[in-house]
């Protein structure tokens, strides 16, 4: 199986104080659920960036779906800490956003537009937003933000998912619903998703493989794949397997602060 | 009970239109102020009625400019505001000229309006013009300017071009900065009127003010001023009921 999304030896400075994130390589395939965790400041949002073309690396080189990145790529969704959704849209408009952008779907975005409300309609409705299409953001919970979110990262049907830390802002009990909700669209459309996170329970939970990141410069200290059987249940996360991985991931990240 | 609050809450700018109409009236009388100096409520609201039909002529000369010349404010301010605020570099190379322009004080102008344009309707529609498009395109590039760039990222990682951030985020981002703008602006436009008119004109509410106050009929100069000042009020209402209405969602909680 050829990478997906493919970093030789890739570094990036911002500036003349060092390197941000120093000599990543690694491999991601389609389809694969890959978490990114580390202490805060290890460059992991540069990751994102360097991933979708936002930035270009100091070094090193990037390839997605065998192709060099030199410019923002076209087949991705991104979501964000803060849902960042249009206040002077309503959730349905928010969520249809991508289409007006994204080729080829730009050029046909007024013959389609019914057909596009339906795929938008769909998708709130699989997280759970059938009855707020059309409030306005500000009406909403931040937890029902950020599912209007992922789902405006998912309306063209990318192949490549970025996350950034989407959960961060939200109190626990809404963080783990959405861990379903991601679970489960992920489980129906095995799209690519690349979770950046402070939380080691979200990355073991959601990912098939976690790469820990050092502090800065930010490095891959450690790959780890997480072989619990899939779909996994949230009662996993009490058992013990889960509970020793996520210790292990959180002595090594101990390790790295204390360094 | 709350009714009745909000009664009041509507009525205090009525009751303090009155009082301070009062005490107008009542100092003037006190003090017996001779009425060619500063003359009283009353005075005023007679030359007011008296003198209708000639206010009325020079104040719709003096709305008219005013609005041709809020116009071009609007659309040059606008058009300016846009290109400056689209990108950093024109951003740092326009503004502080801009600043700089908007400190010569527009009076200094008017004499070199008359030279190009003569007396007239055209010096005092150009100097509404150009007291008033310094707000909107401060205001319109400032919000463009200002845009956050996490909402900026989501764009492009579609692949957008930086029109369809300036067009789908950018530019109904500054709408509230340009409807606070346009409120400013109005009543500036007034002001470069009437200015214009009392140097440069044989109309107008500032040509009327100037021949009343040389043949010192100081109630006939009042009541041009009250009727500037409602104008102007109107047109700010007027402007604040659009803003309200066009850009709701960023005026939310205000009215919870």
């Amino acid at each position: 199986m050829s990478a997906f999304v493919a970093f030789d030896h890739v570094s990036l400075a911002y500036d003349d104080s060092g390197n941000a994130i120093e000599d990543i390589d690694l491999d991601i395939h389609e389809g694969e659920f890959v978490a990114f965790v580390g202490p805060s400041g290890c460059g992991k949002s540069t990751f994102m960036k360097l991933c979708t073309g936002l930035h270009a690396p100091t070094a090193g080189s990037i390839k997605v779906d065998g192709v060099a990145v030199t410019e923002p790529l076209k087949i991705s969704g991104m979501a964000f800490q803060n849902a960042n959704l249009l206040p002077w849209r309503t959730t349905l408009d928010n969520v249809l956003l991508p289409l007006e952008i994204v080729k080829p779907y730009r050029h046909q975005f007024r013959k389609r537009r019914k057909e596009f409300e339906g795929w938008a309609r769909d998708l709130l409705k699989t997280v759970g937003l059938a009855d707020y299409e059309d409030q306005y953001p500000w009406q909403l919970s931040g937890g029902m933000q950020q599912r209007a979110s992922i789902c405006r990262a998912l309306i063209h049907q990318p192949r490549l998912l970025m996350l950034d830390e989407p959960f961060g802002a939200l109190d626990a009990f809404t963080r783990e619903e959405l861990w379903c909700v991601l679970r489960d669209l992920w489980e129906a459309q095995r799209f690519t998703v690349v979770l950046v996170t402070h939380d080691l329970r979200e990355a073991a939970f959601l990912a098939d493989t976690v790469y820990v990141m050092s502090s800065r410069p930010g490095r891959v200290v450690e790959r780890r794949e997480i072989d619990l059987p899939r779909p996994r249940a949230l009662d996993i996360t009490y058992d013990k397997p889960f509970i020793d991985l996520v210790h292990e991931l959180r002595a090594q990240i101990g390790e790295i602060r204390s360094t | 009970m709350n009714v009745k609050r909000q009664t009041t809450e509507r009525l205090a700018p009525w009751i303090a239109v009155v009082v301070l109409t009062l005490i107008w009236e009542l100092t003037v009388r006190l003090f017996d102020v001779p009425s060619f100096i500063f003359p009283s409520a009353w005075e005023t609201a007679t030359a007011l009625v008296t003198y209708a039909g000639p206010i009325g002529m020079h104040s719709w000369q003096t709305l008219w400019t005013t609005l041709v010349g809020f116009a071009l404010g609007v659309a040059v301010g606008l058009g300016l505001g846009f290109i400056v605020g689209s990108s950093r570099f024109l951003y740092n190379a326009c503004y502080p000229l801009l600043v700089g322009f908007n400190a010569i004080p527009k009076v200094a102008f008017v004499p070199i309006l008359v030279v190009w344009f003569g007396i007239g309707s055209v010096p005092a529609i150009l100097t509404a013009f150009l007291i008033c498009f310094f707000p909107i395109v401060v205001n319109v590039a400032t919000g463009l300017a200002t845009l956050e760039p996490e909402m900026e990222d989501v764009l492009r990682v579609l692949g957008a071009k930086r029109m369809d951030v300036l067009l789908k985020i950018g530019l109904p981002r500054s709408l509230p900065y340009f409807f606070a703008s346009l409120k400013v602006a109005i009543t500036l436009a007034f002001v470069g009127t009437v200015v214009s008119e009392t140097v440069a004109s044989n109309q107008g509410i500032g040509y009327l003010m100037m021949s009343a106050g040389s043949q010192m009929r100081m109630g006939l100069v009042f009541a041009g001023l009250i009727v500037i000042s409602a104008m102007a009020m109107v047109m700010y209402e007027l402007f604040a009921l659009l803003e309200k209405r066009m850009t709701a969602w960023a005026h939310r909680g205000q009215n919870r």
